[in-house]
């Protein structure tokens, strides 16, 4: 096959990529969407395969069987709730893909048609995609401990903010650092492994440290940005094989990944730069102070479900606890059997509910909640003030009208505004403060009551008495 | 201004193109949708596979052509359990429709 036409293909694929993208536009095209994406894979792989094809295919095969076989049993097995930590873990493998690419093509440039020695043109491109590749693999582990919830076995994984002084001096001066070896790798006549390695290795490291300062309920944002960079390491590798296909595929990554980001921080009022600098929420104690004083209104299922049953209308408003419970099939029964009764049931949807973009989503279609039922924050906040009861499922922050008092740590971030509706149940384990530290005056609104408990029980408890 | 283009450049012509491309695909994604992106984005990702199958291809084993096999695993990894779970979660919003 000529280099002409093997690029051909190549933008076949890449058209075919774009077009899986597009389909997510809606959920009735996102299937064949998906399918124009396995196709371009698949040109990809096998025009690629034909060039190699007095290689190691064999090893190839091999190696690509046995990757597969992984990938596929771990895409059935795996449960919704654990989507975060799913992705969180494949964003680390395209990075760790990326290095090792990376440092074969160092090692024996003509493997991949690129001039031996490198030109410093494609050692710069080699430098950054190595970088790149390396953050979001490390990056990516620390997430993923995070959302597995291993802090308490590895406190690197720790959940909390982990912050030390200087914490920030302390990266800068490690990304200049690794930077300087960049440079001398890029500058060096010959391949200057030492310096290759200690900027890689750098690069491990400043992964991990720029992900433990960031907190739990800040992971969408730091999530989406993984995804953005190890698209961003797959574009860097690209350049340095002049592969066209492979830039495409990583630019769009990179900016669906800055998109989602971009979306996330927005949701929350805050500034990507606070996010990334991370420490949110490792200083609590001084708003919630006063929490002591308040009153509470507290009831139990029984009472719960008889609210609801004489109500017209219901708003349930998941967030992260109904993932932890794993209740979304305990709350589609209730959902159901409440429009049953005649009750107009639908589903509130914080942006940044979960902790991944959409994860709250997923978790309703995995239990088969019809999608017209489950409704955005926007579509649905004009209606908040004519519903008979809000039911708040292991959300705190999203549904805290501190979000209009000016002069709160949150104040601006948009919310689900349930406080404005007739009756508020609030389902939660404890009246803990929520990730921001932050009390909730929700909580303490005559119109509100307590539903204390573990949100996969409480609903449960709920569907028993509506028989 | 004679003379052939150099390939960086032309790189840069497609990055920024497809950068442009990106940014419009991904605003009209709807935000129920926002998971399988991220599942699907992670396999179109994993075309990086394509680079880890050069670095594996020659025929005399050296320390380079492990990585790249190693690469090829890894990357295959994330094409299969890629496409297959946003499959399985594009299933279940269909599923819905009935």
């Amino acid at each position: 096959m000529s280099a002409n036409q093997l690029t051909l293909w190549y933008l076949a694929a890449s058209v075919l990529f774009i077009l899986a993208l597009k389909g997510l536009s809606s959920p009735t095209t996102a299937r064949r969407g998906n399918l124009f994406g396995m196709i371009g894979m698949g040109i990809a792989v096998l025009v690629t395969l034909a060039v190699v094809a007095r290689g190691n295919v064999a090893g190839i095969l091999l190696a690509m069987l046995i990757g597969g076989a992984v990938g596929a049993f771990v895409a059935r097995r795996v449960e919704m709730t654990q989507m975060p930590e799913l992705v969180a873990a494949m964003h680390s493998l395209v990075g760790m893909a990326a290095v090792l690419i990376a440092v074969a093509a160092v090692n024996n440039p003509g493997a991949f048609g690129v001039a031996d020695p490198l030109p410093m043109g494609n050692k710069l491109e080699l430098f950054i995609g190595t970088f790149v590749g390396a953050i979001t693999f490390s990056g990516s582990v620390i997430a993923f401990g995070k959302l597995a919830g291993l802090g308490r076995t590895f406190r690197l994984f720790s959940s909390a903010p982990i912050v030390f002084p200087g914490q920030h001096w302390v990266n800068l001066a490690i990304g200049l650092v690794m930077i300087g070896f960049g440079v001398a790798f890029f500058l060096s006549p010959d391949e200057n492994w030492t310096a290759f390695i200690m900027m890689t290795g750098l690069a491990f490291m400043l992964g991990v440290l720029i992900i433990i300062p960031i907190g739990g309920a800040d992971m969408p944002v730091v999530i989406s940005m993984l995804n953005s960079y190890s698209g961003w390491a797959a574009a860097g590798i690209g350049f340095s094989l002049n592969n066209s296909m492979l830039i495409v595929a990583g630019s769009l990554v990179g900016s669906s990944g800055a998109i989602l980001s971009y979306i996330m921080c927005r949701a929350m009022n805050r500034s990507f730069i606070s996010v990334i600098l991370g420490g949110f929420g490792a200083a609590e104690g001084s708003a919630a102070g006063a929490a002591g004083e308040k009153t509470v209104k507290s009831g139990s299922a029984e009472d719960a479900s008889f609210l609801m049953q004489n109500a017209e209308s219901v708003v349930i408003v998941p967030g992260y606890g109904l993932a932890v419970a794993r209740a979304q099939h305990a709350v589609k029964e209730m959902a159901q059997m409440l429009r049953e009764k005649g009750i107009n049931v639908r589903f509130a949807i914080h942006p940044v509910a979960g902790r991944m973009p959409g994860h709250m989503n997923v978790l309703l279609a995995e239990a088969e909640v019809p999608y017209e039922q489950v409704f955005e924050m926007e579509d649905i906040n004009g209606e908040m003030g004519t519903t008979d009861v809000v039911l708040v499922l292991g959300a705190n922050d999203v549904v805290n009208p501190l979000a209009y008092e000016k002069g709160s740590p949150i104040y601006g971030m948009p919310i689900i505004d349930v406080h404005k509706a007739r009756t508020i149940l609030v389902n939660k384990r404890s009246m803990a403060a929520g990730y921001a530290g932050l009390d909730n005056p929700l909580f303490y609104m005559d119109r509100t009551m307590m539903v204390f408990g573990d949100a996969k029980k409480v609903v449960e408890d709920i569907v028993k008495s509506l028989h | 201004m004679g003379g052939t283009v150099d390939p960086t450049v032309l790189n840069i012509v497609v990055f920024v193109l497809a950068v442009f491309v990106g940014y419009h695909v991904i605003w009209n994604v709807t935000p129920a949708l926002h998971t399988p992106l991220m599942s699907v984005t992670n396999a179109i990702s994993s075309v990086i596979i394509v680079g880890a199958i050069l670095a594996a291809a020659p025929m005399e084993t050296d320390f380079g052509t492990v990585l790249g096999l190693v690469a090829v695993g890894l990357a295959a990894v994330n094409v299969a359990g890629g496409f297959m779970v946003t499959q399985r979660m594009l299933d279940m919003f269909r599923k819905k429709q009935k």
